[in-house]
């Protein structure tokens, strides 16, 4: 069976403390988890974890091609969005119209509110082409039409055979499987 | 994508503060008159060792700016979740870095040597030196950027790292014992990338 995200027995302390340990975690293309759990219970660690920008410090992490979306928005500010957008993603037009930040393609980025600015980090996701995408705190700064269409994406993505890993103490809308830290 | 990223560099410096350092160059050298007093034979004769001077304070001035941003704005994430080694960022943007800092610090090195009284022989050794030195200077600014990015004053602690690692690079070079200073240039030039990456890589949280 193809997964495109597995972790055996995986432990992860940070600065001298266990975030958690013996975690096992399987990915099938469609699925989705939601990684909940109270402020410094580790799930931004795990989604870096997942990403590979973290060492687990026992076990074995397996991951297929992945985009990353967290607070950093990761894009030049002096450019334009479409431009900053076409740094990372292919299908940047495309992209930008799920996010629903197309008539924003020829504006600065630097000028974006902070709740467009994570619309972008969303649609740099998007346009990646990633089997898997990892979300971190995706509702964050987000209005109630971003939050739907995230919604739209998600649900396009995991129908293409796409699997999402997302950390989010509000809940998602859709089918989750729900895996909470720290409790 | 090495390619798009030093593209991505030099697009940046160019568009930032890539004739900051240059400036500063300059105005180091038209220092040296009023310190010293205007005796030309005097300035000429010290004239290519206050270049170097020059060059090294001017090299210090992009250090802050070179791995930092692209840290905190998780740029260095994407580049390695896009499947980028730490190695070939970091090499990428020491070439970006020298292309945005050596040529014109070359050409600002002509209007320097007027001020400083110096011959054309004298420029074009020391020019030579320059050429030979920029790319291990360059190397070594971005390692130490990597090396202090994140940290509290940065700028200050990459000031006492960059200038003594840089004196071999002086010595040689204003002495104009090029095979030397070849020699010094192209290990700062080999061994950055790997220190930056580790930097990088350490920094990471």
């Amino acid at each position: 069976m193809t997964s495109l995200l597995s972790f055996g027995q995986v432990a992860l302390s940070r600065g001298g403390r266990l975030l958690f340990e013996d975690l096992d975690l399987t990915l099938a293309p469609g699925e989705a988890i939601q990684v909940t759990g109270p402020n410094g219970s580790g799930k931004s660690s795990l989604i870096r974890l997942a990403a590979g920008l973290l060492r687990q410090d026992r076990g074995h992490v397996t991951r297929s091609g992945l985009a990353l979306a967290d607070d950093n928005l990761a894009l030049d500010r002096e450019l334009a969005l479409r431009r900053a957008l076409g740094f990372w993603a292919t299908e940047v037009d495309q992209a930008m119209n799920a996010a629903g930040i197309g008539h924003l393609a020829d504006v600065p980025v630097r000028l974006l509110s902070s709740g467009q600015a994570k619309r972008a980090t969303l649609a740099r996701v998007f346009g990646s082409g990633a089997p898997l995408w990892l979300l971190d705190e995706p509702l964050n700064a987000l209005d109630v039409e971003g939050t739907r269409r995230l919604s739209v994406m998600i649900e396009q993505h995991r129908a293409g055979g796409g699997a999402i890993v997302a950390a989010s103490h509000q809940p998602l809308a859709g089918d989750w499987r729900v895996m909470e830290l720290g409790g | 994508m090495i390619a798009a990223l030093i593209g991505r560099d030099i697009r940046r410096a160019f568009g930032g503060g890539a004739w900051l350092p240059v400036a500063f160059f300059l105005l180091i050298a038209a220092l040296m008159p009023f310190a010293i007093g205007p005796d030309a034979h005097l300035l000429s004769r010290i004239g290519s060792g206050a270049l170097w001077i020059a060059a090294l304070t001017a090299a210090l001035l992009p250090v802050e700016r070179l791995i930092e941003p692209d840290r905190a704005d998780g740029v260095l994430d994407q580049l390695f979740l896009h499947g980028m080694a730490e190695e070939s960022i970091a090499f990428a943007k020491i070439v970006a870095h020298w292309i945005s800092f050596a040529p014109l610090l070359l050409i600002a090195a002509i209007p320097g040597s007027v001020l400083l009284s110096m011959d054309g022989n004298s420029l074009a050794q020391t020019e030579r030196a320059l050429l030979v030195g920029t790319p291990g200077l360059a190397s070594l600014a971005l390692a130490i950027g990597a090396v202090t990015a994140g940290l509290p004053r940065a700028g200050s602690l990459a000031g006492l790292l960059l200038l003594p690692l840089a004196v071999p690079l002086l010595i040689f070079g204003a002495a104009g014992a090029m095979p030397l200073e070849a020699a010094v240039s192209l290990l700062l030039t080999a061994g950055a990338p790997f220190v930056a990456a580790a930097a990088i890589r350490a920094c990471r949280t």
